[in-house]
């Protein structure tokens, strides 16, 4: 006897467990049954699983019988024909969805050919093994599975054309891509999600060579007339809110250009091109800390109204500023009011992003890599025919990482620009490598894409030939425009006094715990002292007690507040963390006692 | 100059090798003590620290998952980051005891003396003779049928068999028949789950060899025999008059403190971390395992590295506070009120002062009266508040 359950409640035995699978499956495809139901032999439990609810993913499969699918010429034709459509096919039985248990009882081949009298399914196509986003990646079959992930990874980085409505958007922090191109090597997938309509990258011609060794350890060199002609050319947008808020007690915030009286103004050249209304004029060029939208705010606490009575000068200013290190024009101003009702203020600034050394890009393979020279066209090297890689790619990129795709993914783009095709490119059903081969000879290339190359800067034959050919490359949002970062001096936390964190922050590099272990096995004890000198103080303690000292500045006199003025005070040299440690301690109820003597 | 004894050693081997006469081996010793004096290690050199990045960074490199060697001849042994672990924690007892025991040269030199011997120290039990133990529910006792071939097997005899089990089970009622002995337990103790309970006992009743020797494997090194073996029991091994004492080994540390002492541990130690590593196809200079295998045993006892060892052992309060549970040894050290002379590495980084290691252990005291003036200690330390306090003001 057989275990019934639906939904995974208990509903009763069964004889025959086969023949009730049969029915159930047979009234689904009647529709009898909801068609979202699926039935399931569990054998080590012995009990069948009827499943109609909700959460479990499902997939289309095309049925089997006797090692052949139900499937036939004829109904495909009929579907090219528009005669017969998807839903006819479920109905019919020749196509089924399964969820992840009654998979558990089915053999489902990937091939056609592989299949024998036991198979129950077959694949749709053998590429739906992988998910959309590994699809997007040419040649997956051709390259390993973790270059596959790494490269669907990328893809995701890259730049592109997101959305059609630009214009009235404001993301935060995005680019597009100025001259962004359809793939001349594509997959199934491009078609489906439409990548015609919003394409991220470019088609670029590559050659795969080292250039002086600028191009090692994953650099690439990238030709400058390239770049100057608008090769990756990006443009990154970023918006800046102010809202005029309103406080308690009938105040409110201003936007408006701050009086010259009022806290904190900062000087008239910030407010160079705040119009009347206190917002930024549109097509203004602005520099780092310049204001967007000057606003004033009422006194943050009412005791200091009182104190200063007059107007404006309690008021405090806090206009809306660009962030350092951050420029660019201003794109658009949209006014508007917030959910309270306050007035709303956004402006859109856009920055040109032209490639430049440390940015990064990347091939469909997982194949990243930054800038690391920018030639002049003279220089790069060219081919007999005259032409110029767009990037230079380094060979030793290659045999570690075995991406055998990313090179049939080049000689598919030659192909495929020498004779104005697409090439399909979609795992398990691409165009093969051989074909590929023949088509790039009667295009009057030699067959595996190699071609003879001169040196740009001496005119001279390269020894070796070199593989040319044309491939879809990303640029990857992360640029180094937002990146770079360095400090001398700076600002600290209130708390610490030691240097902020961060770039937005102006923040200090850190010098961390590894680090320092270094300093101190090398001995470096000066070095390492003077490292961590960012948070020094000087701090009077009392000699009688051993506690922190008060030193009274207009008196110019030293006390203790435990042993009173006359207490003998001297001052030590130590890190303020390590002041605020004692000061915890002493919260702690734990005394510190410092037993202070000179150090020689 | 005294050399220690491997150099001199070599030195010695070097003038036997070259036929050196009595002043060429004084140059060549003149020679040896520059180079030795090279070699040492400078004083205020942070030996510690470059000991444990010396060891950390191959330690990035080991992976988490357990080697498994295939064959069914092999014993699988602890190896990698878990087994470093293990000897660096100072783990009581190894997750895969394990020994290596050489033989005196009248038994090392044939594979069947040295299967002899491993035979008979591998610890049999009741189970591993017999060919099946059953609890007969109407006589309510025990049954053990003895295999014939697997008795032979391990050398002994059917009455020997049955003297362990009597010895074994004193309050018993034992029965004994043709290769089956009846073990029924003391009346108040007859109960089914009970009997059940006592069938385990009377399985792994001890029969012969060596308690806790699981395996036995007598492999071939050089051209001698020895027997590698699983679990480990070193006193009773070394008891045995067919054993080479020098040369045999047990890689667990604590048995090894017990037996043969702490210096012997402290050596158990390092060779058994530099053959993790070296398993690994790492090299680590061993002086950097010995450094720690020293601070773990320099108190005549084993520590192991971390809160409960050598970390929780520091004097300075400072130091202990900075790695793990810093609240649990400040109120302590409140309470009992120690003091911390700020005299190592870490506290002297958290007040920001120059670290005693390298050129910060250097400290040179002028005579006031050296540099020509008169001063005392006292005027000396005004005139250094002054200046401090200048530069607060400043």
């Amino acid at each position: 006897m057989t275990g019934v359950f639906l939904n995974g409640k208990y509903i009763g035995e069964h004889q025959n467990y086969k023949a009730l699978m049969e029915q159930v499956k047979e009234m689904r495809m009647k529709g009898a049954l909801p068609i979202e139901t699926n039935v399931s032999y569990n054998d080590k439990e012995d009990s069948v699983a009827i499943s109609t609810d909700k959460g479990r993913a499902r997939r289309p499969l095309l049925i089997v019988k006797n090692g052949k699918p139900l499937l036939t010429d004829e109904h495909i034709t009929r579907l090219q024909n528009g005669e017969l459509k998807w839903d006819e096919l479920v109905k019919e039985g020749i196509v089924e969805y399964l969820d992840a248990d009654e998979e558990e009882n089915s053999l489902i081949g990937v091939f056609e050919d592989e299949l024998t009298p036991a198979h129950t399914h077959l694949e749709l196509s053998p590429t739906v093994i992988m998910g959309p986003q590994a699809n997007m990646v040419p040649y997956a079959g051709h390259s390993l599975s973790f270059r596959i992930t790494l490269g669907s990874k990328m893809i995701k980085q890259s730049l592109g054309m997101y959305a059609a409505n630009l214009p009235i958007r404001a993301d935060t922090d995005v680019s597009i891509i100025h001259y962004p191109q359809v793939p001349i090597v594509k997959t199934l997938m491009y078609d489906l999600v439409k990548f015609e309509s919003h394409p991220a990258g470019q088609n670029i011609t590559i050659a795969i060579m080292p250039y002086s060794g600028y191009n090692m350890e994953d650099a690439v060199v990238i030709n400058r007339a390239s770049i100057d002609r608008g090769l990756f050319r990006a443009t990154t947008f970023r918006p800046y809110k102010c809202e005029e808020l309103k406080y308690p007690g009938g105040q409110t915030d201003l936007i408006a250009i701050p009086d010259k009286e009022i806290k904190g103004y900062r000087n008239e050249h910030a407010y160079r091109y705040l119009e009347e209304d206190g917002i930024i004029a549109p097509e203004s060029v602005t520099e780092p800390n310049d204001v967007i939208v000057g606003k004033v705010s009422p006194p943050r606490f009412l005791a200091s109204l009182e104190e200063f009575r007059v107007g404006t000068e309690a008021q405090r200013e806090t206009s809306t500023t660009i962030t350092n290190a951050e420029e660019g024009v201003v794109d658009s101003v949209m006014l508007s009011e917030s959910e309270e009702g306050n007035k709303f203020v956004k402006v859109k600034i856009r920055d040109q992003r032209i490639p430049e050394l440390g940015d990064k890009f990347a091939s469909r393979h997982g194949q990243k890599g930054v800038i690391g020279l920018i030639v002049p066209e003279e220089d790069m090297p060219f081919t007999a025919n005259g032409i110029v890689p767009d990037i230079i790619f380094s060979p030793h990129g290659i045999p570690s990482r075995m991406t055998v795709g990313h090179l049939i993914e080049i000689i598919g783009g030659k192909v495929g620009a020498m004779t104005g095709k697409t090439i399909d490119a979609t795992a398990f059903q691409e165009v093969p490598e051989m074909e590929l081969r023949k088509m790039l000879f009667e295009s009057g290339f030699k067959e595996d894409g190699s071609e003879t190359v001169f040196d740009g800067r001496t005119g001279e034959e390269l020894k070796a030939r070199i593989f040319v050919g044309s491939q879809y490359y990303y640029r990857l949002k992360h640029m180094v425009a937002n990146k770079m970062h360095a400090r001398s001096r700076g600002p600290v936390q209130l708390l610490t006094r030691q240097p902020t964190e961060g770039r937005a922050k102006e923040g200090g590099l850190r010098l961390g715990e590894m680090e320092k272990d270094c300093f101190v096995a090398h001995g470096a004890a000066l070095l390492l002292k003077e490292r961590f000198d960012s948070d020094r103080t000087i701090q009077p303690v009392c000699k009688n007690c051993g506690l922190l000292a008060v030193y009274n500045q207009f008196k110019n006199k030293e006390m203790c507040p435990v042993c009173g003025e006359s207490a003998p005070v001297t001052y030590i040299e130590l890190s303020y963390a390590f002041k605020l440690l004692l000061d915890e301690l002493k919260s702690m109820c734990i005394y510190p006692k410092l037993n202070v003597k000179p150090k020689y | 100059m005294e050399f220690p004894k491997s150099v001199e050693d070599q030195l010695k081997a070097l003038k036997e090798d070259m036929k050196l006469n009595k002043q060429q081996y004084e140059n060549l010793l003149k020679l040896a003590e520059k180079q030795y004096a090279k070699a040492r290690v400078v004083p205020g050199e942070a030996v510690g620290v470059i000991a444990a990045q010396s060891l950390g960074e191959p330690g990035t490199q080991l992976t988490m998952r357990t080697k498994w060697l295939a064959g069914a001849r092999e014993m699988t042994v602890t190896q990698g980051l878990p087994r470093l672990i293990e000897i660096f924690d100072a783990k009581r007892e190894p997750t895969t005891p394990a020994m290596e025991i050489y033989l005196k040269s009248s038994h090392a030199t044939s594979e069947s003396k040295a299967e002899e011997i491993a035979l008979s120290i591998v610890d049999v039990k009741l189970e591993d003779i017999t060919s099946e133990i059953n609890v007969d529910l109407a006589k309510m006792r025990v049954e053990v049928y003895l295999d014939k071939n697997k008795v032979k097997h391990y050398g002994v005899t059917e009455k020997y068999v049955q003297n362990m089990v009597k010895e074994n089970f004193k309050t018993a009622k034992i029965t004994t028949g043709d290769m089956m002995i009846g073990i029924r337990p003391k009346e108040e103790e007859v109960d089914l789950r009970k009997l059940y309970g006592f069938r385990v006992k009377v399985k792994e009743t001890h029969i012969t060899g060596i308690e806790g020797i699981k395996q036995v494997l007598p492999v071939k090194v050089g051209d001698v025999w020895m027997i590698k073996t699983a679990g480990s029991n070193l006193r009773e091994v070394l008891a045995m008059k067919e054993v080479d004492i020098e040369n045999t080994k047990t890689n667990d540390v604590f048995e090894t403190f017990s037996v043969l002492g702490i210096e012997a541990a402290r050596t158990v130690i390092v060779e058994e971390a530099l053959d993790v590593l070296r398993n690994q196809g790492i090299e680590v200079d061993p002086r950097h395992l010995m450094l720690l295998a020293d601070a773990m045993t320099n108190t005549g006892s084993i520590r192991g590295i971390g809160r409960y060892g050598i970390s929780g052992a520091k004097s300075s309060v400072l130091a202990r506070a900075s790695f793990e549970v810093p609240l649990r040894h400040l109120f302590n050290a409140a309470m009992y009120g120690e003091s911390d002379e700020i005299s190592s590495v870490i506290e002297n980084v958290m007040i920001n002062q120059p670290i005693p290691v390298g050129t910060g252990i250097v400290k040179l005291k002028i005579e006031s009266e050296a540099m020509g003036k008169k001063k005392t200690e006292e005027a000396k330390e005004e005139k250094a508040e002054k200046k401090e306090k200048k530069e607060k003001k400043d």
